[in-house]
């Protein structure tokens, strides 16, 4: 048999329906839905007096819009409060299991599908949000779709699909100490560019994917799409398998489905349609300077000078860039002050990520000019970051710890910055505006996220080696 | 959704590449529940200063772009998040087709659904309609998505690749829930076999 890549086998087994010149008809498993892009889908549904398909296969939370302060008290923005309401409606018309504000198993949407075990090898999941690709960590095929969409999916538990183009990027040998999973995705985008893997899934593999934690591998799946791939996956391995073990929603018979993802990997010897190949022993902690994911340098750069870009459209961004952020080429990235750190988002608001935070700020205390906060990602990672004492740890350090949600990783809730303010953030996107109008926003890991709160500026986490 | 066959506008410009969804429409709108009324958010940050004035900078908002529905921009336009209200915005403005030399995925796909033609040209020729748009106040042109060629009267023609199958459903307005539904058989067949398509475990 012709070998295959794990995407095609999990395409290939999807099909429900082909025909030449046609996209295909594939079959979702798993539907997740929030607040934001869903209500528009719904009322579509009603409109044409239709049933959600498979109300079973669709679970919903509410994150984009959600406060991040004490839940016990009413939700002060009247708009906000009813998107909320109008998917408690929904959810309830359409038989759709939603865990709420007062759900012990709310949060980001991304977080809590792993952590479920809604995501699972071999299926395809989809939600109305494009960093769907994050699932891809634990061998599904995931992407974000849009709401109309949403509604298709409501409608036939199926979507309309080109097939889309496999892209290999392989990461292998030692990762240095300071490089985290975030420093190799930000330096995957900053080489290919914000479309560079537009119309493709992309797999990661390679030794050094191997041996990141399956957060860790969530980290580089979530920001897939800022290369503009459809999804990102790795293959399952025994560390997916031991992570899923026991969750609510995995198969009753686990060991026979351990058995059927294990057939999953790609073949030996199977094409892709791209290849790039990438040593993480050359890999620096990232830093971004500019306005989209894949204007970003290694933090012992300097801010780069619009005119090195011989590219006139990449010349034309970085010089609005730098307007925007208020930067000046030449400068060093680690002479860049900050007010604000932000760690949070569906990138980098797991438990392992607040653990490696709360290591490094232990015993220090956060810059007196900034203020920063930590969202965890769901309530489950807020528990047992509090049953571990980290939200002391961060707390006595000048950390803000708060409720979960996507927080000031899009800033729909209170949670902004104001115009000019800069920030470090652990989230994905530095687009203009994304954390609040006139906000600057830079991209980073949360180690170094949390080096740079306690710095006031950005620091190269590495020093720290030598000095510990 | 309204069938897209011909189409005759006055171009309009955006002179940026990687336009994201959160520029066509800031977060702060995403709040409302229904698909219309986007169209005043558009560019919102781009278009007002201090959220009402016109920014007069922004080359859109020059008088001679009134009513223009047909938008010529750089490269990867739509990439971000994504939210359909960004071609929704889009089409509630008055744009009915966006010329570009390539598009986000998500995006590229949402504006079939809702009735946007995007139309992929090359470099140079979305550099020719730049110049053509700056040196002509006025300028129109036609997109002609069943001879798929989008061109001005004795000036430029290009033609364009679009997929068959949504230049079918875009010349017909038809709507891809009709269409899967038509397919339901195969969806049950399907589901009959598929084993991750059983219901769950009994949950606690
Ligand atoms: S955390 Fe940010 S990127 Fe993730 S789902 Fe929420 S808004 Fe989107």
């Amino acid at each position: 048999m012709r070998p295959k890549t794990m995407f095609e086998k999990i395409w290939e087994a999807h099909v429900v329906h082909e025909e030449a010149s046609q996209p295909s008809l594939i079959y979702i498993d798993r539907h997740l839905v929030h607040e934001v892009t869903s209500p528009q889908a719904f009322e579509g549904l009603r409109l044409s007096g239709r049933r959600a398909r498979r109300p079973d296969l669709t679970f919903a939370t509410m994150d984009h819009n959600v406060p991040t302060t004490d839940r016990s008290l009413p939700i002060q923005d009247a708009i906000s409060a009813q998107q909320m309401e109008t998917l408690v409606r929904n959810c309830k018309e359409f038989g759709i299991t939603l865990f709420d504000l007062r759900s012990p198993d709310q949060g980001i949407v991304h977080v809590i599908g792993p952590e479920l075990g809604l995501t699972l090898p071999g299926l395809t999941l989809v939600c109305g949000d494009s960093h769907t690709s994050t699932h891809g960590a634990c061998g599904t095929l995931a992407f974000g779709i849009g709401t109309s969409e949403v509604e298709h999916v409501l409608t036939t538990q199926c979507l309309l699909q080109d097939k889309p183009k496999t892209f290999l990027i392989e990461v292998n040998g030692r990762r240095p100490f300071g490089v985290e999973a975030k420093d190799i995705i930000l330096s995957i985008i900053g080489r290919i560019g914000t479309d560079g893997g537009t119309g493709s899934v992309i797999e990661y593999a390679g030794e050094t994917i191997r041996q990141l934690s399956m957060e860790e591998r969530m980290t580089v799946c979530n920001m897939s799409i800022e290369g503009g791939a459809r999804a990102g996956m790795i293959a399952p391995d025994e560390k997916t398998f031991d992570y899923l073990k026991g969750r609510r929603y995995v198969p009753a018979d686990f060991d026979a489905a351990v058995e059927r993802w294990k057939q999953l990997p790609t073949d030996l010897g199977a094409r892709f349609d791209r290849v790039l190949r990438i040593d993480a022993a050359s890999l620096a902690p990232q830093v971004t300077w500019g306005t989209n994911p894949g204007q970003v340098v290694p933090i012992n750069a300097r801010v780069p000078d619009p005119s090195d870009f011989s590219d006139p459209n990449a010349r034309k961004s970085a010089e609005r860039a730098l307007d925007y952020m208020g930067l000046r080429a030449g400068t060093a990235m680690t002479d860049i002050p900050l007010d604000r750190v932000f760690i949070g988002s569906c990138t980098n608001a797991r438990i392992e990520d607040l653990r490696r935070v709360a290591r490094f700020v232990k015993g220090r205390r956060v810059a007196p000019n900034v203020y920063a906060m930590v969202v965890p990602g769901s309530q489950r990672v807020k528990k047992q970051a509090e049953e571990e004492g980290l939200d002391r740890i961060l707390t006595a350090a000048g950390f803000d710890w708060r409720e979960s949600g996507c927080s000031m990783c899009l800033g729909m809730n209170p949670d902004i910055l104001k115009p000019g303010e800069r920030c470090a953030s652990t989230s994905n996107r530095n687009f203009e505006g994304r954390q609040g109008k006139g906000g600057r926003t830079h991209l980073v890991s949360p180690i170094m996220a949390a080096a740079a709160a306690v710095e006031g500026r950005f620091v190269d986490v590495r020093q720290y080696k030598l000095k510990d | 959704m309204d069938p897209f066959k011909k189409h005759t506008g006055i171009v309009t410009l955006l002179d940026l590449p990687n336009v994201d969804t959160d520029q066509i429409i800031p977060k702060q709108f995403l709040k409302r529940i229904e698909r219309t009324g986007f169209g005043q958010f558009l560019f919102y940050d781009w278009r007002f200063l201090d959220g009402k004035k016109p920014n007069p900078e922004f080359e859109m908002n020059a008088e001679r772009y009134r009513g223009a529905s047909i938008l010529v921009t750089r490269a990867n336009f739509g990439c971000g998040s994504s939210r359909e209200h960004a071609p929704w915005a889009l089409l509630d403005y008055g744009f009915r087709c966006i010329i570009a030399p390539s598009f986000a995925d998500i995006f590229y796909n949402n504006c079939f659904k809702n009735g946007i033609l995007p139309v992929k040209l090359s470099e140079s020729q979305v550099e020719t309609i730049f110049q053509r748009v700056r040196m002509t106040p006025g300028y129109q042109m036609t997109v002609d998505l069943e001879k798929k060629i989008v061109g001005s009267d004795n000036d430029v023609a290009f033609g364009f690749e679009v997929d068959d199958f949504r230049r079918h459903c875009l010349l017909g307005g038809l709507d891809d829930i009709g269409l899967t539904l038509q397919y339901e058989g195969a969806i049950r067949a399907y589901e009959t076999q598929h084993p991750e398509a059983t219901p769950f475990p009994a949950r606690p």
